[in-house]
C-alpha cells in the first residue's frame, strides 16, 4: 500500500474535532500558507510548524498509529484536544497536495514518538502484572462486592416501593409533580450505588414533558425499571447470561474480559451524545472477516471531547475485547497493528422485515435494549407524511426514522445521496423507530456519516 | 396477537375493542386507587401486579414490531451527466463548506476567510462542468439559502438532483424559484402546446421562470406570449413581466412598450418608459431627446462657449406619459427634478447635433453657468449607464489621474462604479489601476469592486504597491480590510511570489502606530495563503499537481 492510499479524508480528519469551532478553525489551517517543515512518514506519523500569533512557530505532531486512536502533541497552550494545528495539519495531510511530503521526522518529533512507544511497552509489559496484583486480595474484593450488592438492594427496594405508591396514585399525578421527585429518587440510587437504576429514573423524569403519548412511554419505562429491579432482587434465580446482563444494567463493573479479536475493524459509524455532565462517544465497529459487531464507548467530561476517535469508513487491524453479558456488542479497542486505512469492506445488509426481527429477537437476551445495530441494504428513504421512512427497494415494507433523526442534518445527506435510488444504511433499530448513522451509494462510492 | 407497526408510541389511544395494553395504561393513569386492572388483585397488590403486566406487554410489543407498509415512493431524481469531481476538489468542497459564518468568529489571523472562496470555486466548477458528490448538496443548497448572491452559481453546479431534493424540503423552495431555466420544472420549449398550458395555468414564479428562459432564447416569442394575456394580468404581475424584457430588449419590443405607456399602473408605466429610453431608435427617445435638447444651449457670448440650462417650467401630461415623475421628492425643486428625468431619458448620441458638432469629450468639458453642472453631469452618467454609451461613460469617468478624481467631485464613486462597467474589461481595469495610482486605496474600494476577477496584471500591482504604501506610511491595515478582503479573492495567484517580500516584519518606523508592522505582516500572510489556496482550488479542479511555491 502506498503512503498516499492510506491519507485520509477531510470529512474524516473534520470528525476528529471536538466541536464546531475547532472543525472551523481546524479548516482554516489547513492550507500550506502557515506551515512549514511538514512532513509524514510510514509508520502513520505526521508533524509540522504552524506559524502562530507568536514569534516562534507551533510543534504540531500526530501519531495515527497509536492503538488507542491517533495520538497528538502541539506546542500551542490550546487546552481543546486534538487542537486546531493538529487538525490543520491531518487535513493538510489528507489534501495530499504535496504540501506534506514522505520524510524523517525531525528529532523534537522523534523525541515524543520514541518517549510514547516506549512508555506503551512498559504498559503492556506491565499490564499483566498489574491485574494480578488487583487480584491479590480476593477476599476483600469478595467482601466489598457483598457490601455493594446489599446496598443496591436496598435501593432495588425502595424504588419498587417508589414505584408501587406512583401506579397507586396514577401516572397523571406524575405530571404535576415534575422533575424533582424523579431527581431526589435519582440521587437515592446513585447513593445505593446502582448509577444504571440512577439514569433509568432520570429519563422517567423527562417523559412527562416528551408531548404527546407520555403516559404510554412513562408506564413503558417504568414497567421496565421494575422489570431490571425484580431482575435484580432475583438474580439467584436467572440464567448466568441473563444474570450478567441485569447486573450490567444496574450499573456494576463490567470488565472486557472476552478474548481479543483480531480482525480488520471497519468503522461503521462514530457520534457522541452529551448531557449537562458527559459527552458519550459511541463507535460502531464491523469485523471484515468475523462478521462480528463491537460498540466501543468514550466518555468525555463536560465540554470535552471524548478521547477515542476513529475515522468513519476507514478499517483498523486491531485487536477488539468483548465485555461480558449476554451478546454483549459493547467491546474495548485492544492492540492497533497499522493506521486505519482505506477500504473496499462493506457491512452485509438486510431487509426491513429482518432488520425488525433481529430487534425482537435481541429483546430475548436483553428487554431493556432500544434498539440493535442493522445494516439495511437497499433501501429508499422515503417520506411519510411528517416523517421519513426506509423502504426496501424490492418489497412493500417499511421502518419508519426515529423521530430524532428527522430533524438532524444527516436526514438530508441520506435523502441527497439517495436521489430516490436504493441505498446501504448502517443505523440502529429499535422500538423508536430506525436512526441512520452511516451509507454507502450503490456503486464503490465512500461512506457517508449521516450523524 | 396483532403485530403494530413502528412506533409504539403513535398507536391510536381510542381503538373500539379496547385491547389488554390499552386498560393497562388507563389504569396506570388514573391510579389502582380509583381502577383496578382486569385480571390484577384490589388492594396493595394492584400496583406490582400492574407494573408485571405492563413489562410483560411492553417487551412483547417491542418484540412484535414488524415493518410498516411502504409509502409512495418519490420519482428517482433525474441522471446528471456531468462528470464526478477529482477526488481532492470534492474534498476542497467539503472543507469551504464546512467555514460556514457564525461558527467561531472572531479575528482572522492570517487565515483564509474560506466562505468568500466559496463563489470563484463554484464559477470554476461550473466552468469544468462537474458534478457535485451527492451528499454535498445539503450544504451547498444551505449555503445558497443564506447567500443570494451564491444561489445561480451554487444552483447550477448543484444540478437537477438538487432541484429534486429541493422539492422535498421547504427550507429550499427558492431552488425552485431560482435554479436556472428553472430547472427540471419548465417544459420542454419547443412543444407550443405545454409552454402555452403553463402560462396559462401556472404559479407565477413558474409563470416567471417560463418567461425569462423563452426570453432568452427568443426575444420575439417572449414578448407574443406575454401579449396574449396582458390584458388580464394583475397590476404587480404586469411589472414583474415588463421586468423580464430587460433581456435582449430591442427595437421590436417598441410598439408593445409604447402600448404599455397607457397602463393604468404608474409603475408599469414608468418602467415601460425607462425601457423606451434605453431604446436610443423609440420614439419616447425622440421626443425626449427634444424635451431635453430644448432646455440645453451653448452660449457664445462670453470669453469661451458655455453651456447654459433652461430646466422645464411644467411637467405636461405628454411628460408624465413618457415616464416622467411630477412630484419631487422632498427637498428637491421640481423643476431641476424634471430636468434631470429628460436628460437622462435622452439618447447621448443627440446630443452632439444639439451643441455644435462637438465630441462627448468636449462637451463634458464645457463649463456650464449657474450652477448646473452637478445635475446635467449627474444626468449624462444616468443616461450613459442605462444606454450603456462607453463613449459617453469615458467622457465623464475623465483621466483616473486627474486631481479632482479623487475628491468630491461632479460625478460621484458610485456613479463612477457604474460607468466603469459599461467599459471593457480590460480599460476598467486599467482605469482603476491609474486611479489607485494616483490617489491610492482609500477611495477605491467601490470601483475595485466592478473590476473584472482575477485583476489584470497592471491593476494588480497597483494594488499591491498601494498597500505597500500604506504600510509604510504606518496606519493598521484594518483601515484597508476591504480592500484586502478584495485582494484576496481577485487578485491573479501568480502575484502570490511577488508578495513574499512583504511578508517579513520589518523594524518599526518611529511614527508608526503600534504593533502596525506585526498586523500589517499578519495581513500580507494571510494574502499570500489565500492566493496560494486559489492556485491550488484551480489545480485540484484539473486534477493537476498544485503548483510549488
Amino acid at each position: 500500500m502506498t503512503q498516499q492510499g492510506v491519507r485520509w479524508t477531510a470529512d474524516q480528519v473534520l470528525a476528529l474535532a471536538p466541536d464546531a469551532a475547532s472543525r472551523k478553525a481546524g479548516s482554516k489551517l489547513g492550507a500550506a500558507g502557515p506551515w512549514s517543515e511538514a512532513g509524514s512518514s510510514d509508520e502513520g506519523t505526521v508533524w509540522g510548524l504552524c506559524k502562530g500569533s507568536g514569534s516562534k512557530p507551533y510543534q504540531t505532531v500526530i501519531d495515527l498509529a497509536d492503538a488507542s486512536g491517533p495520538a497528538y502533541k502541539c506546542s500551542c497552550p490550546s487546552r481543546k484536544f486534538p487542537c486546531k494545528h493538529a487538525l490543520g495539519l491531518l487535513l493538510l495531510w489528507a489534501g495530499g497536495d504535496g504540501a506534506v511530503p514522505d520524510g524523517q521526522a525531525p528529532d523534537w518529533a522523534e523525541q515524543w514518538l520514541a518517549g510514547r512507544r516506549q512508555r506503551a511497552q512498559e504498559k503492556r509489559a506491565a499490564g499483566p502484572a498489574g491485574s494480578s496484583a488487583a487480584a491479590a486480595d480476593p477476599e476483600a474484593a469478595r467482601r466489598r462486592a457483598e457490601r455493594r450488592a446489599l446496598r443496591v438492594t436496598a435501593g432495588a427496594t425502595e424504588l419498587e416501593q417508589r414505584l408501587a405508591d406512583l401506579l397507586r396514585g396514577g401516572l397523571a399525578g406524575a405530571e404535576q409533580a415534575g422533575y424533582g421527585l424523579w431527581e431526589e429518587t435519582a440521587a437515592r440510587m446513585v447513593d445505593a450505588q446502582a448509577p444504571g437504576l440512577a439514569a433509568r429514573v432520570r429519563e422517567l423524569g423527562a417523559i412527562p414533558a416528551s408531548g404527546p403519548g407520555w403516559p404510554v412511554r412513562l408506564l413503558e419505562e417504568c414497567a421496565l425499571v421494575h422489570l431490571l429491579d425484580q431482575g435484580w432482587l432475583g438474580r439467584e434465580r436467572l440464567p448466568d447470561e441473563l444474570a450478567e446482563t441485569v447486573r450490567s444494567r444496574i450499573g456494576l463493573p463490567s470488565s472486557a474480559d472476552g478474548p481479543p479479536l483480531r480482525d480488520r475493524w471497519l468503522v461503521l459509524a462514530q457520534y457522541d451524545t452529551a448531557d449537562v455532565k458527559l459527552t458519550t462517544r459511541r463507535i460502531w465497529l464491523h469485523g471484515a472477516d468475523s462478521g462480528r459487531t463491537a460498540l466501543l464507548l468514550s466518555y468525555g467530561a463536560a465540554g470535552r471531547a471524548p478521547e477515542l476517535s476513529l475515522p468513519v469508513g476507514l478499517a483498523l487491524d486491531a485487536e477488539v475485547a468483548a465485555y461480558g453479558g449476554a451478546r454483549q456488542v459493547r467491546a474495548v479497542l485492544g492492540d492497533q497493528f497499522a493506521p486505519p486505512a482505506p477500504t473496499t469492506v462493506r457491512p452485509p445488509g438486510v431487509t426491513t422485515a429482518e432488520a425488525a426481527a433481529r430487534y425482537g429477537e435481541a429483546l430475548r437476551h436483553d428487554p431493556w435494549l432500544d434498539s440493535v445495530p442493522v445494516t439495511l441494504d437497499r433501501v429508499v428513504p422515503v417520506p411519510d407524511g411528517d416523517g421519513w421512512q426506509l423502504a426496501d427497494a424490492d418489497a412493500d415494507s417499511a421502518l419508519p426514522l426515529a423521530a430524532a433523526a428527522r430533524s438532524r442534518p444527516g436526514l438530508w445527506r441520506l435523502v441527497a445521496l439517495s436521489g430516490g435510488a436504493p441505498v446501504t444504511v448502517f443505523g440502529e433499530c429499535g422500538h423508536r423507530g430506525f436512526t441512520p448513522l452511516t451509507a454507502w451509494a450503490e456503486g464503490t462510492g465512500e461512506a457517508v456519516r449521516l450523524w | 396477537m396483532t403485530s403494530p407497526s413502528l412506533p409504539v408510541d403513535s398507536l391510536p389511544m381510542d381503538s373500539p375493542a379496547p385491547d389488554p395494553w390499552e386498560e393497562l395504561v388507563t389504569a396506570a393513569l388514573l391510579g389502582t386507587d380509583r381502577r383496578t386492572p382486569p385480571g390484577c388483585p384490589p388492594g396493595q397488590e394492584a400496583p406490582v401486579a400492574l407494573l408485571d403486566r405492563a413489562a410483560v406487554e411492553t417487551v412483547r410489543r417491542r418484540a412484535g414490531l414488524r415493518p410498516a407498509r411502504a409509502a409512495e415512493r418519490p420519482r428517482p431524481a433525474p441522471e446528471d451527466p456531468r462528470p464526478a469531481l477529482p477526488p481532492a476538489a470534492a474534498r476542497r468542497l467539503a472543507l469551504l463548506l464546512a467555514d460556514r459564518p457564525g461558527a467561531g468568529g472572531g479575528r482572522r489571523g492570517s487565515t483564509p476567510d474560506l466562505m468568500e472562496l466559496l463563489p470563484q470555486w463554484l464559477a470554476a466548477a461550473n466552468e469544468r462542468g462537474f458534478t457535485p458528490p451527492a451528499q454535498a448538496l445539503p450544504a451547498l443548497l444551505d449555503a445558497a439559502r443564506g447567500r443570494t448572491d451564491l444561489r445561480p452559481a451554487a444552483l447550477t453546479f448543484a444540478g437537477p438532483r438538487a432541484v429534486w431534493l429541493a422539492r422535498l424540503n421547504p427550507d429550499w423552495r427558492f431552488a425552485l424559484r431560482t435554479a436556472p431555466g428553472g430547472g427540471t420544472a419548465l417544459p420542454s420549449l419547443e412543444d407550443p402546446q405545454q409552454v402555452e398550458q403553463l402560462w396559462q395555468e401556472g404559479l407565477f414564479a413558474e409563470r416567471v421562470a417560463l418567461l425569462a428562459a423563452i426570453r432568452a432564447r427568443e426575444p420575439s416569442a417572449a414578448r407574443e406570449l406575454l401579449t396574449t394575456t396582458w390584458a388580464t394580468e394583475r397590476a404587480e404581475d404586469r411589472l414583474m413581466f415588463l421586468d423580464s424584457l430587460r433581456t435582449g430588449l430591442g427595437p421590436q419590443d417598441e410598439p408593445f412598450l409604447e402600448q404599455a405607456l397607457g397602463d393604468r399602473s404608474r409603475n408599469v408605466r414608468s418602467t415601460a418608459a425607462e425601457l423606451l429610453s434605453a431604446l436610443p431608435g423609440s420614439a419616447l427617445a425622440a421626443r425626449m431627446a427634444v424635451r431635453a435638447g430644448a432646455c440645453v444651449a451653448v452660449d457664445h457670448t462670453g470669453d469661451a462657449p458655455t453651456l447654459t440650462v433652461e430646466a422645464p417650467h411644467e411637467c405636461d401630461a405628454a411628460m408624465e406619459r413618457d415616464g416622467v415623475v411630477a412630484k419631487a421628492p422632498a427637498g428637491r425643486g421640481e423643476r431641476s427634478w424634471w430636468f434631470g428625468q429628460l436628460v437622462e431619458a435622452a439618447p447621448l448620441g443627440t446630443w452632439a447635433g444639439r451643441l455644435g458638432g462637438r465630441t462627448p469629450e468636449e462637451i463634458v468639458a464645457l463649463p456650464v453657468a449657474d450652477d448646473w453642472q452637478g445635475e446635467l453631469h449627474a444626468a449624462w452618467c444616468r443616461a450613459a449607464v442605462r444606454q450603456r454609451d462607453a463613449t459617453w461613460a469615458r467622457a465623464l469617468l475623465g483621466s483616473p489621474a486627474a486631481p479632482e478624481a479623487g475628491g468630491p467631485g461632479a460625478v460621484s464613486l458610485a456613479e463612477r462604479a457604474k460607468l466603469l462597467a459599461t467599459l471593457d474589461v480590460d480599460e476598467r481595469s486599467e482605469w482603476v489601476a491609474g486611479f489607485i495610482a494616483t490617489h491610492g486605496l482609500s477611495e477605491a474600494f467601490q470601483l475595485l469592486g466592478v473590476c473584472a476577477v482575477p485583476w489584470r496584471g497592471p491593476l494588480g500591482r497597483a494594488v499591491v504597491d498601494a498597500l505597500n504604501i500604506a504600510r509604510d506610511a504606518g496606519s493598521y491595515p484594518w483601515s484597508f480590510s476591504g480592500v484586502m478582503g478584495l485582494a484576496e479573492r481577485c487578485l491573479d495567484p501568480s502575484e502570490a511570489a511577488r508578495l513574499d517580500g512583504l511578508l517579513a516584519i520589518p523594524d518599526e518606523p518611529e511614527d508608526a502606530s503600534p504593533g502596525a508592522t506585526g498586523y500589517w505582516a499578519e495581513s500580507f500572510q494571510r494574502l499570500v495563503t489565500t492566493l496560494r489556496l486559489r492556485a491550488t482550488m484551480i489545480a485540484e479542479l484539473d486534477g493537476r499537481e498544485p503548483p510549488q511555491g
